[in-house]
């Protein structure tokens, strides 16, 4: 129930039986990698052994407010119209 | 109160916005005032199915700034989510770099007030992108503009080694100065290119036993002037609660205020900091990043001459006063400019008084920097010259120098055409002079006397030969030929 709300997805109870069974086999599953001994492997940070993929510095149209705002539920004019951000713990 | 002492602890985490095109994963442009969301791409919107690309130079300008700030370098780095709930960043996660920063373990030299510099150690600087920008509009609502989402920041952290509020500045306006000089970043205040969070806290000493406040993070702060004010602030009022209260350092009660700039206050945000589980992983849509020799080495040939380094040479090797030196290396297109009129031919401390007391000016009335004024650095270096040789004195060579912006002529020509240039010829200054000793008896006889009034009398003629020629007579030469008639 916890997770569908994080994911805001209405799901009927069939539905949450159905999907809990198979979460609940998938997190079993992943269970299984306790089992092997990791304690000489590095973490792994990429599984293809590429690196170095770059672009130059070079801008490109962007899709313009319009489409940028074509899925949003709510818009106020050229914005994005969200619930009231009430404390200050935004920004990067 | 009277046997208690403190020390005050700070720590500075910095962003600073690093001036590419384009942004740090997508090409959308990087753009101040452009209209809401329109820069904005799906790879800014976080829709499912994207791949972000990293911007080649925005690593490359990470790299020079870590170079600068004395870092080491690190060979191999990764790029890591950490988890995010603002519609500013609307894919849930911040692009970031946890446990391999691409620079680490460096410092940064601050000048200090007695002209004293002082060693700030940097303890990471990494690469990561920026959230856009919540409005917060009328009504229960607030407003999202995506524009500056992605865009490449420079999160530099230094360990907490300033122990004022003035330190702390010092270190702020530095850095400004270093990632200008390097061209990194605009750095430029009113557009929010820099912006600071410092971790203040004081060590008292009271009766004999130490105690620590607890350690307040401060937020909000994009300009020099309230960075310093809310670290001042923040001391005062570490004393007042630790005297109140008696409160001290404890793990968990870490607090972070926002500074409220009308009334110059912190103001509590959070009383105790949430044990932050930001649960970074590795973000599997972007590869890791290596720096080889060549590519390092081809970055380090950028690096320049640092704004420290030359203040200190402008000083050491042109004799000019620190406060010179540093006006002329505040922004670096002047100190080039200072260098090339110098290496030109201009004497040094007269080609700085024509730039600090002239130039400045002027180039503040036509808003821009010297170096973008019109004159050359040859024209500069060439008025100066005339200064010397006393072509010119310094009052007409300020008025040659508006001249020269604004007409454009070269300084020589200038002088004639405004009858500026001092009248140095001996044989007819000295006609004048013994003009002026016929008319002026009563002083010569003062002169000659060598009593009490001999100075000034001496200053009386040679006034007087100055008010004939309208002050263009050069009143070194005038001075030597009243000394040779005078005895």
């Amino acid at each position: 129930m916890k997770v569908a709300k994080l994911s805001r997805l209405e799901l009927t109870e069939t539905e949450v039986d159905q999907f809990t069974g198979q979460l609940c086999a998938i997190l079993e599953y992943v269970e299984k990698m306790n089992e092997l001994d990791t304690a000489d492997v590095d973490p792994l940070a990429h599984c293809l052994p590429i690196r170095n993929v770059l672009r130059a510095d070079v801008p490109v149209e962007s899709l313009g407010t319009q489409r940028v705002l074509a899925n949003a539920p709510v818009r106020d004019e050229q914005f994005f119209r969200v619930p009231r951000i009430l404390d200050e713990g935004s920004g990067a | 109160m009277s046997d208690l002492q403190y020390k005050v602890v700070v720590g500075l985490e910095i962003h600073v916005q690093l001036c590419t095109k384009s942004k740090m994963f997508c090409g959308c442009a990087v753009e101040f005032g452009a209209e809401p969301n329109s820069r904005v791409c799906p790879v800014c919107l976080g829709m499912p199915g994207v791949l972000p690309v990293m911007n080649r130079l925005a690593v490359e300008y990470a790299i020079l700034a870590g170079l600068a700030l004395n870092c080491r370098i690190a060979r191999r780095t990764k790029w890591d989510r950490k988890s995010y709930y603002y519609p500013d960043l609307p894919k849930n996660y911040q692009i970031s770099q946890y446990d391999l920063p691409l620079s680490a373990e460096g410092y940064i030299e601050i000048p200090l007030d007695d002209g004293r510099t002082k060693k700030i150690r940097i303890t990471r600087a990494h690469l990561e992108e920026d959230a856009g920008k919540n409005l917060h509009a009328e009504g229960n609502y607030s407003q999202v503009d995506l524009n500056r989402t992605g865009t490449p920041l420079l999160e530099i952290v230094t360990e907490p080694d300033m122990s004022s509020a003035a330190e702390v500045r010092a270190l702020a306006v530095e850095l400004q100065r270093i990632v200008r000089y390097l061209g990194v970043s605009e750095a430029d205040m009113q557009k929010g290119h820099m912006r600071f969070e410092p971790n203040v806290n004081l060590i008292i000493t009271r009766g004999g036993r130490q105690y620590k406040t607890p350690i307040v993070e401060v937020k909000n702060l994009n300009s020099f002037r309230s960075l310093e004010r809310s670290v001042e602030y923040e001391i005062g009022r570490q004393i007042d609660e630790f005297l109140e209260t008696g409160r001290t350092l404890e793990i968990g009660n870490k607090s972070t205020r926002g500074w409220d700039d009308v009334r110059e206050i912190t103001v509590l945000q959070r009383e105790k900091e949430e044990a932050h589980d930001y649960r970074y992983f590795p973000d599997p849509d972007l590869v890791p990043v290596e720096v080889d020799e060549a590519w390092l080495a081809e970055i380090q040939s950028r690096l320049c001459e640092l704004p420290l380094a030359r203040q200190r040479r402008f000083a050491e090797e042109y004799g000019l006063s620190a406060y010179d030196a540093g006006v002329l290396t505040a922004e670096r297109e002047t100190a080039d400019f200072f260098d090339q009129a110098v290496r030109a031919g201009g004497e040094p401390k007269r080609v700085c008084n024509l730039l600090t007391q002239v130039g400045m000016k002027l180039a503040n009335e036509k808003g821009g920097g010297i170096a973008r004024l019109g004159p050359s650095t040859q024209a500069v270096a060439e008025l100066a010259k005339m200064i010397d040789d006393g072509t010119v004195n310094a009052t007409a060579a300020g008025t040659i120098f508006a001249e020269m912006v604004a007409t454009g002529k070269n300084p020589a020509a200038l002088a004639d055409e405004l009858n500026l240039v001092q009248k140095s010829d001996a044989g007819e200054l000295e006609a004048m002079v013994d003009e002026v000793l016929a008319a002026n008896a009563e002083a010569v006889a003062d002169v000659r006397s060598g009593g009490k009034k001999a100075g000034k009398a001496r200053g009386f003629l040679l006034g007087q030969v100055m008010q004939r020629t309208k002050g263009q007579a050069n009143p070194k030469v005038v001075s030597e030929i009243l000394g040779k008639k005078l005895g």
